[in-house]
């Protein structure tokens, strides 16, 4: 089986598009779509109002709400939602099954990214933000130079668990007549052609470690070495004139 | 110079956290603001930079009134040094330093200049400057904290518990470096601890607030301990005070008593002839006191030896020639009243009961001086 699937993977002929058949490439590419935008929408809004959320202190239920629609069932809603969008939508156009996937992503990728930019501003040490406030910042200074910065690592990893979220639940908008990677899934399904369902798997599978590997990289380079703990740990001194470091990490 | 004309902070639900305060920090001195908790000295303290804005009364800060001011501004001119630091986990240490300065619009290389050369002031290494506040200990962190309070030579400093989150070595030495760089620089400081000690090693002049927000008594350190205006002050000046005493000042010619030892291992039956009063001490093979040992513990399990489990070891040892207050807890800590003494090297001199030690110290009482 693990040799058909490598086989199907490796057939130059499932990558190109076919006048009858979609292939890989495209589909990866429809798939990064989907999952950009949804994520995209996702952190321009759970970002800010996680961030005033944790500032103020106020309206903390709005997390503990977001976080009850994780309870959702995806494809139910999807179905749902469908149903009530598509027919308004007439035409050579997908818009009327884009927007409600778009919806079912959206909903799965605030609440991670909400409560870890809430829990990451509330984290920060009460005294770090008294002194702050005590030296004379503004609350946009406190905000965006202390407690956005310190709330990084959480927030990136609120942002990684969406993305993996988002980018596993992308196949569903081939349950609606999309694309996507999730069109070798169910396509391999109904055709029981079991190593191009696997192979959509193995697929999400890999883009999803690849997103969170890129984001990874980006994380590492934005949060601050203070806060990650990748700073130099064994220093050696010789004298008190000539002094040798040594990086670790 | 910093005024406070009946400033009053009352909670909505009623509560009075500072009841009409009046009082003067004066220039270049060390104000202390001590008192229980719950006594309105950290909300005293945070009412100048308007961290707490005073309900009624004012606040005059040499003579304009901080409730004119706009508070980012005011606070941009005031350092601000708290109990942890609260150092910027995400800065570097010269970067935390420079925090002020660069507020205030200079630029990065001056603001790192001046940061550079309070990193020395405060006696920290030049080499932490490109550190994170993770990587410092907490006496370090401090220090940085008051480096960064400095930065922008304000001409007054807010402090409040600076020092209570470290250990009692560190506690020290920061405080007689705090005193050295205040002779330098002669800053307007207002102080707040609740370690009377402290209260009266540092201020100028202290005050002592009561709950309620009153205050008690202000005072220079001498007068307060020798002249304290009512029970409060009095009680909470004095506590302990007579036996904290006792930890500055070392014995001379302590009378030991011999007391009969066995090694560790010995048998039990020559410990059980040994003991008085069912207790005997056991030494290690260098005569260094490791415990009692009670008889009626009995032997070991495993026969007619002594059994290391059942000693007593609560006991503190004293040295002969330490202070008063070591040789009295010697004493207080045994669990047979004979407080163990040994010689310089550790190795067991004689032990001594508590009532010849308050003998002692009632002796060196009457000594004329």
């Amino acid at each position: 089986m693990i040799g058909q699937v490598f086989s199907w993977l490796t057939d130059s002929a499932h990558w190109t598009d076919t006048p009858i058949d979609t292939g890989i490439a495209t589909q990866l590419l429809a798939h990064i779509r989907f999952s950009l935008i949804a994520v995209g929408i996702a952190a321009a809004i759970a970002l800010p109002l996680g961030l005033l959320i944790g500032h103020t202190r106020r309206a903390t239920f709005l997390v503990a709400g977001a976080n009850a629609l994780r309870s959702l069932p995806s494809v139910g809603l999807l179905v749902l939602l469908t149903v009530l969008i598509a027919p308004h939508f007439y035409g050579r156009t997908d818009i009327g099954y884009v927007i409600p996937t778009e919806i079912v992503l959206v909903l799965l990728a605030v609440p991670p990214i909400l409560s870890n930019t809430y829990a990451g501003v509330d984290n920060v040490s009460p005294a770090v933000t008294d002194a702050a406030k005590g030296m004379g910042m503004t609350e946009r200074q406190i905000l965006f130079g202390v407690e956005l910065p310190c709330s990084l690592p959480l927030i990136f990893s609120g942002l990684r668990s969406a993305t993996l979220q988002v980018i596993a639940t992308a196949t569903i908008a081939s349950f609606v007549p999309l694309g996507g990677l999730g069109r070798f899934i169910y396509d391999g399904l109904q055709q029981q052609d079991y190593p191009q369902m696997i192979s959509g798997g193995v697929l999400v599978a890999a883009l999803a470690m690849a997103a969170d590997l890129l984001l990874a990289l980006i994380q590492r380079s934005v949060v601050s070495r203070g806060l990650s703990g990748r700073f130099s740990r064994a220093v050696v001194v010789t004298s008190t004139s000539e002094r040798t470091e040594v990086e670790a990490g | 110079m910093i005024r406070f004309e009946s400033a009053t902070k009352q909670y909505p639900d009623g509560t009075l956290a500072v009841d009409a305060l009046d009082l003067v920090a004066p220039s270049g001195q060390i104000t202390v603001l001590v008192g229980p908790s719950g006594c309105g000295k950290t909300t005293s303290l945070r009412m100048i930079n308007r961290m707490i804005d005073a309900t009624s009364g004012r606040i005059l800060l040499d003579d304009q009134d901080v409730a004119s001011v706009d508070p980012a501004r005011l606070r941009r001119g005031i350092g601000y040094v708290i109990q942890h630091a609260g150092l910027f986990p995400h800065r570097t240490i010269i970067d935390n330093i420079a925090s002020v300065p660069l507020m205030l619009g200079r630029s990065k290389k001056e603001a790192r200049a001046g940061a550079m050369e309070l990193l020395e002031r405060v006696g920290l290494d030049p080499r932490f400057a490109q550190r994170y506040p993770a990587q410092l200990s907490g006496g370090q962190q401090q220090r940085v904290g008051v480096a960064r309070a400095l930065a922008a030579d304000p001409p007054v400093m807010l402090m409040d518990e600076p020092f209570s989150a470290v250990d009692p070595v560190v506690r020290e030495q920061l405080q007689d470096e705090f005193l050295r760089l205040q002779s330098d620089l002669g800053k307007t400081i207002v102080f707040v601890t609740h370690d009377i000690d402290e209260a009266i090693k540092l201020g100028d002049q202290v005050a002592v607030l009561r709950v309620g927000g009153r205050l008690a008594q202000m005072a220079t350190p001498a007068e307060l301990l020798s002249n304290p205006v009512d029970d409060f002050v009095a009680n909470f000046v004095g506590r302990d005070r007579g036996y904290r005493a006792l930890g500055f000042e070392s014995v001379t010619a302590l009378p030991l008593e011999s007391e009969p030892t066995v090694s560790l291992d010995s048998s039990f039956t020559a410990a059980e002839k040994a003991a008085v009063d069912g207790w005997v001490l056991v030494l290690d093979g260098e005569r260094r006191p490791q415990g009692w040992l009670a008889v009626a513990d009995g032997p070991s399990a495993t026969g007619d030896t002594i059994s290391t489990a059942t000693l007593r070891r609560g006991g503190t040892v004293a040295e002969r020639d330490g202070t008063y207050r070591a040789v009295l807890d010697a004493a207080l800590s045994s669990p047979t009243g004979r407080g163990v003494i040994v010689g310089p090297d550790g190795t067991f001199a004689g032990t001594i009961n508590a009532s010849r030690v308050v003998a002692l110290i009632e002796a060196r009482a009457e000594a004329p001086r």
